[in-house]
């Protein structure tokens, strides 16, 4: 492999980098948002849509960050204020966005429309190999190496950060020491979904070039899986997407060499997630890791344990 | 529990659905009067579309069967769609290679569909139970293998010959095909094998001492096993059952809808049929005229599209709103209902 197919690599990760992150976001708070597959055909129309009709893919971008957005609103109204099981809404919710999207964006389907411009980064793109790999691409390939690195630092090494985690891990503790449990909830239900929005523009505005009915379908349910088989990290949820997208990669360059393997590789990542995860909880494997505690940071993680519990403080 | 209460929520959630369904026509310039008109006679306008609507309606009863087994042991199981795949790729298998009088073959592809379906969900629950792998995961996982082996299959082993397509196999030999009535597509023992599915998952959860520790197992696992309920055993047997159920619609859709293996056999009922338990709130008697209903839209929509122009799609916004409006509004109400009982409990306390 040389440098230009891991720089294909890391574009065609991208869009499921912004989604898998913004779940990871969402699901930190304690919210799953499980709409994805939905909201992100819902946001690759609408942020084609917009694109399509105002020439500007900025304002495509932020229609497809509003859209995804508002899904995961509902999400959080539904689950903090409703009380309703946030499973249930989640799917409704997938199946509602993925039909609207088909309903909505019939005119637009197959249409050439506007793209992110490539833009490489003086200096950098000079940098031998990896120049080629990570600085010669769009400035949504940069943005996403930015989100990956802010929402680490953000998470483990701000106190905002650390009240992200208390109320995913232990609301009522966070809700004694005064922070707004509900609130913040609320909050990063909407801009993790947000960022979904983005992945879900990036598609239609980037990677996959335009929007027909359901052609990025089954991205959403991968980012939801990534996110478990990342272990809510969100440096090994890149790796996980980074994994992932190398596989579609190298499906697609055996094509015409073996094509019965090339048919069966792309959905060869989900069974490797469920066998890594299996491995992970093997009790041979729990009592290493127990032991050998930097190894077992590494690899091992635990959902937030008030994942998709609402709280209510009263 | 105050029904009355409830029932005015329920007609406003309707209400509102209904609301939301005639901006979306009046959004694509449909005729409001002729788009109503279709939803009937699209459904049950002749003989055909009768025999036809009640096909739909057998995958999705068979469907919201195995879901309300699984709901009730307190599980999400998404991995249905996979089930069903499992329980037609059996049938197939059955269908291609056993030779035979048809209640022979079909009798074996009914219950190889059952088992296929079944192993299928007990995969998704050993990866809950013993592999530590949460079943909404395991299942969607669990679905993408399957459509991956239905595709292998057709295009590979299972191909026609001389053409690897995705089209499909090559049909049944007639003794595999369901029995239908005369000149329509209607097979009355898909729609028996559907009642008596459903009827017998109702009895199991509702009137067997299994299904209160399935039950117990769901409402609350802990409390259950200090019980003394050994309920990884129900939670495998939630998915065994709630599989071999979903299995059956596999083998409908082979044997009596499509005469043969197609990668799209599920026809996506198993995630409708997720909706329509939602809307059910759990309950099996109230699946059967929503999953009619719902049946009676997939039937309209081609209607609607061939005679009105209208996108196929209309008829699932139409679900998701209606299912979303329903949720969305008795959670509201159950939220206030709670209100209204801690206020009052308050006064009493004065």
């Amino acid at each position: 492999m040389n440098a230009a197919t891991f720089a294909i690599i890391v574009a065609s990760a991208t869009p499921l980098i912004f989604a898998a992150i913004g779940e990871t976001i969402t699901e930190k708070a304690g919210v799953v948002n499980l709409s994805l597959d939905g909201s992100m055909l819902l946001s690759a129309m609408t942020g084609f849509a917009i694109a399509y009709t105002t020439g500007s893919v900025e304002l495509g971008l932020l229609a497809g960050m509003a859209t995804s957005g508002f899904v995961a609103f509902v999400v959080a109204f539904g689950g903090i204020r409703l009380r309703v099981n946030q499973i249930a809404v989640g799917l409704i919710l997938t199946y509602f966005a993925t039909k609207l999207s088909a309903l909505l964006g019939g005119e637009f389907v197959r249409k050439p429309g506007p793209s992110v411009q490539k833009m490489s980064l003086p200096v950098l793109e000079d940098i031998p190999f990896f120049g080629e790999i990570l600085f010669q691409q769009n400035p949504l390939v940069y943005f996403s190496f930015l989100l990956v690195i802010a929402s680490f630092w953000w998470i483990f090494h701000t106190r905002r950060g650390l009240d992200l985690q208390a109320i995913g891990e232990r609301p009522e503790a966070a809700f004694a020491r005064g922070i707004p449990v509900n609130t913040l909830r609320y909050f990063y239900t909407v801009l993790g979904g947000a960022f979904v929005g983005l992945g879900g523009a990036a598609f239609s505005l980037d990677a996959k070039m335009g929007w027909s009915e359901g052609h990025i379908a089954n991205y959403g349910w991968i980012a939801l899986a990534i996110v478990i088989f990342g272990g809510w990290h969100p440096l090994r949820v890149a790796f996980g997407c980074y994994l992932f997208g190398a596989i579609q990669i190298v499906a697609l360059k055996m094509q015409p060499t073996l094509p019965d393997l090339a048919q069966v590789l792309p959905i060869a990542p989900f069974p490797l997630m469920i066998l890594t995860l299996v491995f992970l909880n093997m009790r041979v494997v729990q009592s290493f890791t127990m032991r050998f505690k930097g190894i077992g940071r590494l690899i091992r993680g635990t959902a937030p344990s008030a994942l998709g519990e609402s709280f209510w403080p009263d | 529990m105050n029904s009355l209460q409830q029932t005015k929520y329920f007609a406003g959630a309707i209400t509102i659905s209904l609301v939301v369904s005639i901006f979306f026509l009046w959004l694509l310039e449909a005729p409001l009067v002729d788009t109503a008109k279709l939803l009937v006679e699209g459904a049950f306008g002749t003989n055909q579309r009768i025999g036809d609507t009640f096909m739909i309606w057998v995958p999705l009863l068979l469907a919201s069967a195995s879901l309300v087994v699984t709901f009730s042991a307190g599980l999400w199981n998404i991995g249905v769609e996979g089930q069903i795949v499992a329980g037609a790729v059996a049938a197939s298998f059955v269908a291609r290679e056993v030779q035979g009088s048809t209640t022979v073959i079909l009798t074996l592809m009914v219950i190889g569909g059952f088992v296929g379906g079944a192993l299928w969900g007990l995969l998704v629950g050993v990866l809950r139970v013993r592999g530590g792998v949460n079943e909404i995961f395991g299942g969607i996982g669990l679905n993408f293998v399957a459509t991956g082996l239905i595709v292998y299959l057709v295009i590979g082993p299972w191909s026609r010959d001389g053409v690897a397509s995705t089209g499909g196999t090559e049909p049944f030999g007639p003794q595999a095909w369901f029995p239908t009535i005369d000149g329509l597509r209607v097979s009355p023992l898909a729609l028996i094998i559907a009642f008596v599915s459903l009827a017998s998952v109702m009895f199991l959860l509702s009137k067997t001492h299994f299904g209160l520790r399935l039950r117990a197992t769901g409402k609350n696992p802990l409390a259950a096993n200090r019980f003394g309920i050994a309920t990884s055993r129900y939670l495998l047997m939630a998915f065994i059952i709630g599989g071999g159920v979903a299995g059956l619609a596999g083998v409908t859709q082979a044997g009596a809808v499509y005469h043969r293996l197609v990668p799209s056999i599920s026809g996506g009922y198993g995630f409708l049929a997720i909706l329509i338990v939602l809307l059910a709130r759990f309950r099996g008697l109230w699946v059967i005229p929503i999953a009619l209903f719902f049946a009676t839209i997939a039937m309209a929509s081609f209607q609607w599209q061939l005679r009105l122009g209208l996108h196929s799609a209309l008829g699932g916004v139409i679900q998701g709103v209606l299912v979303l409006s329903v949720v969305l509004v008795m959670g509201y109400q159950e939220v206030r209902q709670q209100r209204e009982q801690s206020n009052s409990r308050d006064d009493a306390a004065l």
